[in-house]
């Protein structure tokens, strides 16, 4: 059994949150966006820009960030490290200064940093009230570059008509939050109002864009715990009224292992010593040897014939296949294994009518009626193991089958209580007898062998020459006549 | 003293039980001294002391396993030719859903295929033609798994219901298919997956309760369960082959786990990866399985071998897969990642042979078509995409009164097409199809 280190029983050291598959991406994401910043270490350097009238801090230009992704994490494509920067992007960890639309360009174009305060791995869920504060701030301020965009004006009116009892107290916090932001550092605030924009454009985002927030319910048991859960950005506090989210359902406590549970993975385990296990070189050797026999017929990897009808819009290859007319490569198949001959209902047919030219098809029949068997609804497989049984084990059956007398027993104890699996032992020795026997016996039939090699074709234009000589030689007259004139 | 001495020799010469499994040879040893060991423990029962041994175990397991890994599955490959890289290009775009496409299944006729959405949402399409066939809508949202019954008349789909229902499908446009519907599998969490074993009659389903089951569809009676999994069990996949009886099983706590349908027993167990399984698929031949999980990988496992055999992974792949096939041959993995990409390994020799952008959201999920030729894709942006390789026009032959478009493969190894008028779509369909090289 192969196992990783860490200890799986009990409750978990570490903080199980942080293991939540969310988590994980966001981490190797703050690890690059971590090195990437850092110049001493290879990083980008992270420069104040002059424009026209002012200056632009702590800005990087987005070819720089893609440089450093193909150098640094062995990307050979520019596409690939273009697309992989706009996810960091899209998820909230650099963006680019004068856009809301998070994506990353392969040119001059300047990108920030995000604040780690705003980090998506702080489990944020900014409340709406939080996002009418911020709007009603930016309509404050008179900078032309934090002019609203046509969606969040028309947020910013949604929001002032769903929060219109309470407009007056976010009003006063947006008046509150332009006051705290009047005392900075005019470039710091620079750097800061980007920063807070890119935040909300994370969980705002632009409508067509894609919003990164979204979650897997699947996996949503298991976020958060609620404390951690960071719901004001203006320090707003909860007033009670927010709705719980309708994706956190409570989540169950880890179960701790029970002695019966260890007593379990105990026998399984010894168990598992038990087992007879065969070494990787070997396992290799006949992973390869599968793949290059299967390997002509993977439309993948091999043209096939006439043509692959996804590309030519021609179904004429699924008609061959459904026709019972196999082609010589079908029917090479056949002969790989018993599995691969029976899969393929064409060569179920042929080998049962070689079976019956041998006058053993009982065997072949048998293993078809047990498969149908566990095929059937559970009303219906008493009575139909029982018929099995008439047919082909009873005494005097008119298919009877040759078992050897301990599976006879089984399979009789078996039948007191019919099921869809009463005759398993009997069906294994039947296929291993037909592997060993018939099969083998068959590949070597003239019915195999003539539409293997396609004999019959050839044949037939033979017989067909030789049916109407007469014919044949009007048609070569003519040309007979001019090679000798 | 002297009855404890004499109830340990009892115990001791009890004959050593093994499960035994169709083809497999006992481990030869000595069976007095190991045993000796588990029956005095078991006489000591307390949690701790269980809990040490099953510790030693699986350290001797290790070790055990660890002696039969003498070569890297890519090392013997070496001698492989390698398969230079693959364009991989859109046939069809299937759009029509309203919302995130959670899952997918190919019908066995290899071009209808069932999808379902966050949005309720359940449709049959035939993605040659791109047509609709049916559409249903399930009275939760966010159905989760969604299957196409063998025979091609019906179709199991559930997910937040904790249900997984099943629903005939007709020939009548105008008959309600919802009326018809007949619920199968009950259980106590959300549906995660659900799959019909070779027929119609059976399904087997997997869930957030942490078990899978196996159920009679005609009677909705359950016919066996499987327990296991500490955890939400995501994924389940059915061995090919036509005499086996076992499936596979994957679930957040990181673990695969390979069943006996018969008796409802785990019969093999491995746990290498670092988080949730989102995905797991039997390798064509039924030996070995490869698994996709939230932490970037894709890894092999060999059953006979009894462990990780291969990891498909990369620096510049840091978000999780959500869905893994293998192509035909078992020579190419197919994964759907959460970057919104499909990335294409060469299983044997561990390297990638292709990238598919072309997603804008998650790719959710991931099947390659009943005969291999085309894969097909769902994600959260609302769309199914079936894709396949590329080839490059090169040129218009005319011959008599035949016309030959000539392609040549992005594939090395691949013979040059030819596509000659009887087999020629309408050009304006050609033109989509086609990359044209400069």
């Amino acid at each position: 059994m192969a196992e990783g280190s860490k200890d799986q029983g009990g409750v978990g050291t570490t903080d199980p949150e942080e293991d939540s598959p969310n988590m994980i991406v966001y981490r190797k994401i703050e690890d690059i966006v971590t090195r990437i910043q850092d110049e001493k270490a290879g990083g980008v350097a992270i420069r104040t820009v002059k424009s026209f009238l002012s200056k632009i801090p702590s800005v990087v230009s987005g070819a720089d960030i893609v440089q450093w992704l193909m150098k640094n994490l062995s990307i050979e494509d520019p596409a690939e490290a273009i697309h992989l920067g706009s996810l960091v992007a899209a998820h909230g960890y650099i963006f680019p200064i004068s856009d809301h639309v998070l994506t990353l360009k392969d040119d001059g174009t300047l990108y920030r940093f995000q604040s780690p305060y705003f980090w998506p791995s702080n489990c944020w869920e900014p409340e709406n009230t939080d996002y009418a504060i911020y709007l009603c701030k930016r309509t404050m301020q008179n900078k032309a570059r934090l002019e609203l965009a046509d969606y969040e004006a028309e947020n910013l009116a949604r929001l002032q008509r769903a929060f219109a009892r309470k407009w007056e107290f976010i009003f006063m916090q947006a008046e509150a939050q332009v006051k705290i932001d009047r005392k900075k550092d005019k470039a710091e605030r620079k750097i800061l109002d980007s920063q807070e924009r890119a935040f909300w454009d994370v969980h705002r985002p632009v409508p067509g864009c894609v919003n990164t927030t979204e979650m897997d319910i699947r996996k949503c048991r298991r976020e958060k715990n609620p404390h951690r859960v960071k719901k004001s950005v203006y320090g707003v506090p909860d007033d009670g009224q927010s709705q719980p989210s309708p994706v956190h359902i409570s989540s169950q406590p880890t179960r701790k292992p029970t002695k019966e549970d260890v007593q379990k993975e105990i026998t399984f385990l010894n168990t598992q010593l038990d087992r007879h296990c065969m070494k990787v070189s070997k396992v290799a050797d006949s992973l390869m040897s599968y793949t290059e026999q299967f390997m002509e017929y993977d439309p993948f990897v091999a043209a096939i014939e006439p043509s692959n009808p996804w590309l030519s819009d021609d179904t004429a290859f699924w008609d061959l296949e459904a026709s019972r007319d196999p082609s010589q490569q079908r029917v090479k198949k056949w002969g790989f294994s018993l599995e691969e001959a029976l899969k393929d209902p064409a060569g179920r047919d042929q080998f049962l009518k070689f079976l019956e030219s041998e006058f053993s098809s009982e065997n072949l029949r048998f293993w078809l009626a047990v498969q149908d068997l566990k095929r059937r609804p559970l009303q219906e497989v008493a009575s139909r193991a029982q018929e099995i049984w008439q047919e082909f084990l009873a005494e005097g059956a008119p298919s009877s089958i040759n078992l050897d007398s301990h599976s006879y027993e089984r399979t009789s104890q078996n039948l007191k209580d019919p099921g869809r699996y009463s005759y398993e032992d009997a069906q294994e020795h039947i296929f291993k007898l037909m592997k060993s026997d018939s099969y083998a016996r068959f590949l070597r039939s003239n019915i195999y062998q003539d539409l293997l090699l396609a004999r019959k074709k050839v044949r037939n234009q033979i017989s067909q020459f030789l049916r109407h000589p007469a014919c044949i030689l009007q048609r070569w007259a003519p040309l007979m006549r001019t090679v000798s004139s | 003293m002297f009855y404890l001495d004499f109830l340990i020799v009892i115990l001791c010469f009890k004959p050593f039980r093994c499960r035994s499994l169709p083809a497999q040879r006992k481990y030869m040893r000595s069976p007095l001294i190991p045993e000796m060991a588990t029956q005095e423990v078991q006489l000591n029962e307390t949690l701790a002391h269980l809990k040490t041994e099953s510790e030693t175990l699986k350290s001797k397991l290790e070790e055990e396993r660890a002696k039969l890994h003498d070569v890297e599955l890519h090392q013997v490959a070496e001698k492989v030719e390698g398969l230079g890289q693959f364009v991989m290009k859109t046939r069809r775009t299937l759009k029509g859903h309203g919302n995130k496409v959670l899952c997918m299944d190919w019908c066995k006729d290899k071009r209808r295929i069932v999808s379902s959405s966050q949005d309720g949402k359940v449709i049959v399409w035939d993605a040659f033609t791109t047509n609709k066939e049916h559409a249903v809508t399930m009275p939760c949202t966010w159905v989760m798994a969604c299957a196409y019954a063998p025979s091609g008349c019906a179709v199991a789909c559930g997910g937040l219901d904790n249900k997984c229902s099943v629903y005939p499908l007709s020939l009548d446009k105008n008959e309600n298919l919802a009326a018809k519907k007949k619920s199968v599998a009950m259980h106590t969490n959300y549906l995660s997956a659900c799959s019909f074993t070779n027929s119609d009659m059976q399904i087997l389903t997997s869930s957030g309760d942490g078990t899978c089951a196996l159920w009679d569809v005609e009677s909705g009676q359950l016919l066996q369960s499987f327990h296991g999994h500490a955890a939400d069990v995501l994924c389940l996949d059915l061995a090919p082959s036509e005499t086996g009886n076992t499936f596979v099983s994957g679930g957040c706590d990181k673990k695969a786990n390979v069943w006996d349908m018969r008796s409802g027993q785990c019969i093999q167990s491995f746990e290498t990866h670092e988080s949730d399984i989102n995905s797991v698929r039997y390798y064509p031949s039924g030996d070995a399985f490869a698994s996709g999980s939230d932490d970037a990988t894709c890894r092999l496992y060999d059953l006979r071998a009894d462990r990780e055999v291969a990891i498909y992974s990369k620096e510049s792949i840091i978000f999780g897969v959500s869905s893994v096939d293998f192509s035909l041959s078992g020579r190419l993995l197919f994964g759907g990642y959460n970057d919104y990409t499909i990335n294409v390994w060469d299983v044997l020799k561990g390297t990638r042979v292709s990238i598919l952008f072309g997603h804008e959201n998650r790719v959710s999920t991931l099947r390659v078509s009943p005969d291999g030729t085309a894969f097909s894709t769902g994600s959260w942006d609302h769309t199914l995409r079936v894709c396949d390789d590329c080839y490059f026009f090169i040129g218009i032959k005319y011959n008599q009164n035949l016309c030959t478009f000539n392609f040549t493969p992005c594939a090395p190894d691949k013979p040059p097409l030819s596509l000659t008028a009887t087999h020629l779509p309408k050009y304006s369909n050609l033109k989509k199809h086609i990359y044209r090289s400069t």
